[in-house]
């Protein structure tokens, strides 16, 4: 993966220093919190329910055994021993002290981390496909773009206030793993006539206003993408409402002046972009992929992987769920779910990341990834490695086979933490996920995913779950509203509302009803969820959510 | 007609460490929200958060927050301010925790 280079190293050491320097400054009382806040937002700080939050930017997920366990140092030194892992494939920590932030800060810059811009209204964390590299079907490892486009997004001086906040996702095939069309830009890298550019999505975003992205370029040549991009953003930065929050992301500067209106300002503004570029950022991309190669992976003999899914049975309802293909037969992609039944989704001990960058060490080729989904990916593990991996994870409670089934769920930290939010989510992720297994139905149910967010911010993804769970605030109490049929993949859709909410005791038996109405309504187990709820719409599932739950209050 | 005024805390978040703090009869900043001032007046709340507003290098985005009479002092009104007063309930940490180490 990329490695900084001395200009990156005393870049983000300058910034430690600049930013030791303001909270010295806060604590003293010469910055006071107004002046204060937008700096330390610009640094991933921000102060929640119970403690300060430092949200750190993990690059397009990528990580590393050093980085990895830098997080498990600091998580032991300033934290309380663990890390929660974000849909944006960042990590936070929950209970910092404002003082203690700067070394923190020092000590991600050891290992080439920081957390600059991941809050505040700039470009954020360039997220990307956690598969990258090691999925079939993909044109090429679209990390290195990403990483093109973070070197250039950073500090950029033009984008340090944009309207609102701006989220880039990048993917290389036609597989969408990284939600990309609920991007403020989505970028796919293609093919046509032999030469590789992109297909440029704009506008896509969750939030109180939902929306998909609509293709705002069918292919743009590759050497062109930071002018066009330069394009896009100065458009927005002109075209963005600033008088109302709730309207100043892209998404609304596109439905508000319509898609034409803004690829013809796009247009416009491009040719004058790209006339400053001298080429420089092609010789730079050169640079970056060079330090993006694929392991070279040896042939390996997969007898003792057929022998030990004979063997044991968890081994291989493991494998069959946390295990994807790699493009290379013999290898596979192995997905560590953080989502162990009544465990909070994201959250990973120190020692746990310890032993994950053992692991990594030992089997992955130094190679770590996290997921939108809040999981931990070992992009390339040989099959024969798979059974000592599967052993080695399952004393830390790190090989619960469970990824794309339901108890696989995103939420948001909610009301726990966030000072956004309206409910909670965690309890009732783990209230949905330990009821399943009492139940012991998810392997029948098969691929389901939930996504819950504590507020209308929708950080849990909630409008793209085939499942929706929104945590609101109704006259005081914690009211659930849920939504059926997202679709996160490629064929994005946005949920539709099933009715009135329920209450915080009512959400998993409702949820419950959901899926006992899935298993009814289904024509064959192979049918999923989404494809059922597609058949037959909403009618029997708003039945089993509604007139069932009246049937039990009469009993 | 004007709104009754209904009981108050002043609340806040503590600069340095974070955690939901409470300002007290005294004028001095408590950890736990049984500890706090529980002010049944109007024109005296808002001198309470003025006082509050004044100490910016203490305290972080003082605000009332609406509270009921208990046996062992102020409850919270709010199942948000109920979460600010013991922690999060996914993990026995914040407040929660405090309250259940031993005094020093």
């Amino acid at each position: 993966m990329y490695q900084y280079n001395d200009f990156d190293t005393a870049f983000v050491k300058n910034r430690v220093a600049q930013f030791r320097a303001q909270v010295e400054r806060r604590i003293a009382g010469t910055l006071t919190e107004d002046e204060f806040r937008p700096l330390r937002t610009m640094n991933g700080l921000y102060l929640q329910l119970h403690a300060y939050m430092l949200r750190v930017a993990i690059p397009y997920g990528s990580l590393d055994p050093a980085k990895l366990r830098q997080l498990a140092y600091i998580a032991e030194r300033w934290d309380k021993g663990y890390g929660h892992f974000t849909t944006r494939t960042n990590i936070q920590f929950h209970w910092p002290r404002l003082s203690d932030v700067p070394d923190m800060l020092e000590a991600l810059s050891e290992v080439g981390m920081h957390a600059i811009q991941t809050s505040g209204n700039t470009v954020r964390n360039v997220t990307s496909d956690h598969f990258a590299g090691a999925a079939e079907g993909e044109i090429e490892d679209p990390r290195p773009i990403a990483e093109l486009i973070r070197q250039w997004s950073t500090d950029h001086p033009e984008f340090q206030f944009l309207p609102r906040k701006f989220k880039i996702a990048v993917i290389a095939s036609e597989a969408d793993r990284a939600v990309m069309k609920s991007h403020d830009i989505g970028l796919r890298i293609v093919e046509q006539d032999g030469a590789r550019g992109f297909q440029v999505w704009i506008g896509g975003g969750m939030g109180r206003t939902p929306m998909v992205a609509r293709l705002l370029r069918d292919f743009l040549p590759r050497a062109d993408l930071l002018p066009y991009l330069e394009a896009v953003l100065a458009t927005y930065n002109r075209l963005g409402r600033r008088d109302n929050k709730f309207k100043a992301r892209v998404k609304i500067t596109v439905h508000e002046n319509g898609l034409d209106e803004i690829r013809r300002q796009v247009e416009a503004e491009f040719p004058r972009r790209r006339a400053v570029f001298s080429g420089v950022d092609q010789d730079w991309l050169a640079r970056i992929e060079a330090a993006f190669i694929t392991p070279s992976l040896s042939p390996r003999d997969t007898a003792a992987y057929h022998a030990a899914r004979d063997a044991d049975p968890v081994f291989r309802s493991w494998c069959d769920t946390n295990v994807a293909p790699h493009r290379r037969a013999d290898h596979g992609i192995v997905t560590i779910s953080l989502k162990a039944h009544g465990q909070t989704p994201g959250d990973m001990s120190a020692e746990q990341m310890r032993l994950v960058a053992d692991l990594a060490e030992r089997y992955g080729h130094d190679d770590i990834r996290v997921s939108h989904a809040q999981n931990l990916v070992l992009p390339h593990v040989a099959l024969t490695d798979l059974p000592a991996l599967h052993a080695a994870l399952k004393p830390a409670g790190l090989a619960t086979g469970n990824i794309g089934l339901a108890s696989d769920l995103i939420a948001c930290p909610g009301m726990d933490y966030c000072a956004l939010a309206t409910a909670r989510s965690i309890p009732v992720a783990t209230g949905i996920a330990k009821r399943l297994q009492e139940l012991k139905i998810e392997h029948d149910v098969g691929h389901l995913q939930i996504k819950i967010s504590g507020c209308i911010n929708a950080c849990g993804h909630h409008h793209v779950g085939h499942i929706g769970i929104l945590g609101l605030d109704r006259g005081g109490v914690e009211t659930y509203q849920i939504t059926l049929g997202g679709d996160a993949s490629e064929s994005t859709e946005i949920g539709t509302r099933t009715g009135p909410g329920f209450g915080y005791d009512e959400i998993v038996p409702a949820i419950e009803r959901l899926i006992f109405a899935y298993l009814d309504l289904r024509e064959a187990p192979k049918e999923t969820f989404l494809e059922t709820y597609r058949r037959v719409g909403m009618t029997p599932f708003k039945s089993a959510l509604y007139d069932e739950a009246a049937a039990y209050a009469a009993e | 007609m004007a709104r009754a005024f209904t009981p108050k805390v002043v609340t806040a978040n503590a600069l340095v460490e974070g955690d939901a703090v409470y300002l007290a009869a005294d004028g001095t900043w408590v950890r736990h929200l049984c500890q706090a001032e529980l002010i049944t007046d109007e024109v005296r709340a808002d001198a309470r958060l003025a006082l509050a507003q004044a100490q910016p290098t203490v305290v972080v985005g003082p605000y009332l927050a609406d509270a009921v009479a208990g046996a062992d002092g102020p409850e919270p009104a709010h199942f948000r301010e109920d979460f600010r007063r013991k922690g999060p309930s996914n993990l026995f940490h914040g407040k929660q925790a405090e309250r259940a180490a031993p005094q020093r």
